[in-house]
């Protein structure tokens, strides 16, 4: 086939990528919006497969199917609490890609300028792409290529990390060597050293010491990071996998990959902007690691907080109307979605306005509390996002809370001197009641005091939350 | 503990202090129940419907209180009853502390602890035993009924074939419990409603029920309604006399009346005087729900209906939760029962009279021989203190046009300065970059724009799904690989082979999983 017939089919690719990211923009429309991009997919490999320059089609397609076998069978059977892991692990999976892709372009960067003119005219695809640089445009291979891996080496290591926070298999605290930031400042300095000397020639040990650079950045920058931050991490490192993407599209002058790259490195960075502005605070204040630097003595908490048993909160329910539940990351850890859907379905057919609201940063990925309701039967049209239901906490019966803390936190309004003074939150305790069902009495990720323990109309439902709701089923079902 | 209601000895009174109901919720407590044989008859709870539930039916007053330790009433006892108090004993009735002082000292002299359910502490916590709120509910209610007993017309206006009937015109003065408990009865039933009361704050509240805010015209420091536990105090000549005149003005519409003015420890202050009542229309009814203090208007005859001249009915009765006594019973001793949770906080049937616990201390009148009255102040504000509202400075339409040019401006010379900057950055880029290199870029800076653009409209309740499927194309990635397999070095397909693997896992897993979430969101 002829080069112009892979370029239209980028072309369309391209288009189908864009459609199925703006599809997203409704859950009836999404539906459809998937197609696009799975559609836009397999006509870009098919076209890259058919296109000028490939050797081993048959080796690739069987790699392919392996991987995309082994994809699907981890795809079917992941939990979708478990979702801010793959998430995580798939990343680094693109991020290995960019660099051994980046490894490959200067392998063929070296090897290609040094054949004969005849040796060089024999050349297809990539190769024979090289073979045509001008010495200016080798250099500025060079320097893509160099980006590409450093991009990928860091989200690598860096979504291995994430992984590993997610999935409880690393500790999820706050962690970093002796010296801190000045590491990573001092390993990403080091780093620029290494492309002047690549630039100029040095071999290949400058882009094999950048990379272990790199790996130990993704590394170290993501073991810094607490549990909460995590959906700042995660879109972070999206955005990051996108950006590789581009970086090698240009060595390897792929506009699609560009497109694509740019895409995804947008849509990442959008969401990281969107998550930082949901917790008040700036993004480097994220990656720097945990809350801080309060301008003053906190407010003193008074009062005591005061439990309740199932049977109170299942009276409460009985008698009120409106209802509106804020689900946290606690609610995933126990597991307690379906005891929460069922809680619903038996509340709203006894006619009572039950909804829930979700605060951007609920849960461990951005979108997290929603993909768990919608996987337990919870309607979309009553999951509300923080800005559509705030105002409607003073007209409510009774509010509960399920597994957060800091996002309910009043101390974001009332005290300006709380660590998370000016985050915007979900105002439950304005509603006439609040039940927040919690393990124990301890505080959330920030290590914040919450006033709203202590509220008059508050009461706390002690034990683990699926085991509670489950109880409190029981009781209200007879 | 053993607790027990008597039969209520007040002449016409047909509430009781248990209920079968309340009953079984003392049981769970671990209390055990005792009834006075035709105690709930008034009130239409027969003996055999305390039995089916396991009460004690006794006979006689005297052996009630020999036989139970918690003695639950709604009026204060009169002299016979407390006779039958002794130490160890515990009444929880209404008491009126401070109007009943001999009251008092009696029941101090028999050892027995006295809690007034018109004593409870008004804090969030102890809504639930809020007596005096319960029955001021069922007063509001049974007011406007009683009024529309008495009163002629419709209270909705109809279009009706044999012609037009407009609307019952209805003024509640106060908005307390009862006048906004009377507010809602007679917005349901369909009248204009119109509502009055000297604290501004509960304007908001007037309003959420349906009626319309009568507002005064005059200035002075508003009320605040927190300082004193949310009850209205007493206000000065000045105002009395501006909402008087507002009265003057309103009193020939009105055909309903309904007075809920109380100052606590006062005398009812006369709002609706006897020239207001003669300037309204005939057959017009006034219901004075503070005629058991005087009355709000000058007419009113404590328990007693009125017609005065001018054919006003004037309505003085004072024993509304009475007349709905099945309906008060209910309520009543679903306070108490809440106050029996306070005191026995082990549910294992002991009491615990905890004088630390701001509710029951606030409540108790007398105990172990001794007057605990008054109470101290409560640890915790009633209500929190209306804070003086911001008034938003109004901006003159000049003002708001400058603001929105100044505005726009500086986002004009923002985005001027970023494009400069960015164009700059981009010429100076083209400069020493080759052709090849500026045709990629440009798309590559297309991309972003685009990005930017769709990201934005991205739902936030689909972020999981956008993670997953930027995911799934961000191994594009592939198609680098793909395009490295036909390398003739075999390090480099080696490598591609592996990139092409893992970029396979990716797409297939990336969309799959979308598929599954997508799919999972419905709509009710």
């Amino acid at each position: 086939m002829e080069f112009g017939f892979t370029t239209a089919a980028y072309v369309v690719a391209a288009v189908l990528f864009i459609l199925s990211l703006g599809g997203l923009s409704g859950q009836e429309s999404a539906k459809r919006a998937v197609w696009y991009g799975i559609v836009g997919m397999a006509l870009a490999v098919a076209a890259t497969l058919v296109g000028p320059g490939q050797g081993l089609w048959v080796l690739s397609l069987l790699l392919l199917g392996a991987g995309g076998f082994y994809g699907m069978k981890v795809a079917k059977k992941v939990q979708m609490t478990e979702m801010p892991q793959l998430v995580a692990a798939m990343h680094s999976l693109v991020g290995l890609a960019a660099v051994l892709v980046g490894y490959n372009a200067y392998i063929e960067s070296v090897r290609v300028p040094g054949m004969d003119e005849a040796a060089k005219a024999a050349l297809e695809g990539f190769a024979a792409l090289v073979a045509h640089k001008t010495p200016t445009e080798l250099a500025i291979l060079r320097v893509e290529l160099f980006l590409g891996v450093f991009i990928g080496a860091v989200t690598f290591t860096g979504s291995i990390i994430a992984f590993g926070k997610l999935a409880g298999k690393v500790d999820t605290k706050a962690k970093k060597l002796p010296g801190g930031h000045l590491l990573n400042a001092t390993a990403a300095l080091t780093s620029i050293a290494m492309l002047v000397l690549f630039m100029l020639g040095y071999g290949t040990w400058p882009l094999l010491v950048m990379t272990l650079l790199a790996l130990f950045i993704g590394y170290h920058l993501i073991m810094g990071i607490g549990g909460a931050d995590m959906p700042v991490v995660v879109s972070m490192l999206n955005s990051y996998s996108g950006w590789a993407a581009a970086a090698i599209g240009f060595s390897l002058g792929n506009d699609l990959l560009i497109v694509t790259g740019a895409l995804v490195g947008s849509s990442g960075a959008i969401l990281s902007y969107i998550m930082c502005k949901a917790m008040n605070r700036s993004f480097v204040s994220v990656i720097l690691g945990g809350f801080g630097n309060t301008s003053g003595p906190a407010m003193e908490v008074a009062g005591e907080q005061v439990a309740i048993d199932a049977q109170g909160v299942a009276d409460a329910l009985n008698e009120a109307d409106s209802i509106i539940i804020i689900p946290g990351y606690g609610m995933a850890v126990a597991q307690a979605q379906m005891a929460v859907s069922e809680l619903t379905s038996v509340l709203r057919g006894r006619g009572k306005t039950v909804r829930f609201a979700i605060h951007p940063v609920a849960g461990r990925l951005p979108g997290h509390m929603n993909v768990l309701l919608a996987e337990a039967k919870v309607p979309y049209d009553i999951v509300l996002e923080m800005d559509e239901i705030n105002e409607d906490f003073a007209t409510t019966d009774v509010a509960i809370v399920i597994g957060s803390n800091d996002i309910v936190n009043p101390a974001a309004q009332e005290d300006p001197n709380s660590p998370i003074a000016g985050m915007p939150v979900l105002e439950c305790w304005k509603a006439k009641q609040v039940f927040v069902s919690k393990r124990g009495q301890g505080t959330g990720y920030s290590g914040i005091e919450n006033p709203l323990f202590y509220k008059e109309n508050t009461r706390m439902f002690y034990g683990d939350a699926k085991k509670s709701l489950e109880e409190l089923l029981h009781l209200i079902r007879h | 503990m053993k607790i027990g209601a008597p039969k209520e000895i007040f002449e016409g009174e047909a509430r009781v202090a248990l209920t079968p109901d309340s009953a079984v919720q003392l049981q769970k407590l671990g209390h055990i129940c005792f009834v006075e044989a035709g105690a709930g008859h008034a009130a239409g709870f027969e003996d055999s419907a305390y039995e089916a539930v396991g009460v004690t039916v006794v006979k006689g007053a005297e052996a009630l209180f020999d036989a139970v330790d918690v003695v639950a009433k709604v009026r204060p006892p009169v002299d016979a009853e407390v006779a039958r108090l002794k130490a160890g004993k515990t009444l929880i009735s209404f008491f009126y502390p401070a109007q009943n002082k001999d009251l008092l000292e009696a029941a101090k002299a028999t050892g027995a602890n006295v809690i007034a359910m018109d004593m409870v502490p008004r804090i969030s916590r102890a809504q639930k035993m809020d007596a005096l709120s319960s029955m001021a509910n069922i007063s509001g209610y049974r007011a406007v009924i009683e009024a529309g007993n008495n009163f002629g017309r419709f209270f909705t206006g109809q279009v009706t074939a044999a012609g037009k009937v407009p609307p019952a015109k209805v003024l509640i003065v106060g908005a307390g419990v009862a006048g906004l408990a009377a507010i809602g009865a007679s917005t349901a039933l369909g009248a204009i409603t119109y509502a009055f009361d000297v604290r501004p704050e509960v304007a908001e509240q007037i309003e959420s029920m349906g009626a319309e805010f009568v507002y005064l015209d005059f200035e002075e420091q508003a009320q605040d309604g927190a300082a004193t536990g949310g009850y209205a105090a007493p206000s000065s000549p000045e105002f009395r006399e501006a909402q008087l005149k507002k009265f003057r003005e309103l009193a020939p519409q009105m055909d309903i009346v309904i007075t809920t003015a109380l100052i606590p420890g006062r005398d009812a202050p006369i709002l609706w005087t006897r020239d207001m009542v003669e300037a309204m229309k005939r057959g017009s009814v006034i219901v004075d729900l503070a005629a058991e203090r005087g009355g709000n208007c000058e007419l009113t005859k404590k328990d007693e209906k009125i017609v005065t001249p001018n054919g006003v009915t004037v309505i003085g009765y004072t024993d509304f939760p009475s007349r709905m006594a099945q309906q008060s019973s209910q309520l009543y001793s679903t306070n108490i029962r809440h106050m029996m949770t306070d005191l026995t906080p082990g549910k294992d049937g002991v009491v615990v009279h905890n004088m630390e616990d701001d509710v029951i201390r606030g409540a108790t009148v007398t105990f172990d021989g001794a007057i605990t009255f008054p109470p101290p102040p409560p640890k915790i504000a009633a209500i929190a203190a209306q804070k003086p509202k911001e008034k938003a400075k109004v901006l003159t339409p000049e003002e708001i046009r400058a603001a929105e040019k100044a505005a726009f401006r500086k986002e004009t010379r923002n985005q001027i300065l970023m494009l400069g900057v960015g164009g700059v950055a981009l010429l100076a880029l083209g400069l020493v970059a080759p052709a090849s290199f500026m045709a990629h870029f440009i798309v590559f800076a297309l991309s972003c724009f685009v990005g930017f653009q769709v990201i934005w409209n991205v739902s936030h309740s689909l972020h999981t799904p956008l993670m997953a499927v930027t995911n799934a194309i961000s191994s594009i990635i592939i198609l680098g690989a793909l395009l490295q397999m036909g390398s003739g070095s075999f390090l480099v397909i080696l490598l591609s082979a592996v990139s092409v693997f893992m970029a396979g896992i990716n797409i297939f897993g990336g969309f799959m999983v979308t598929r599954r979430m997508l799919a999972m969101f419905q709509k009710s």
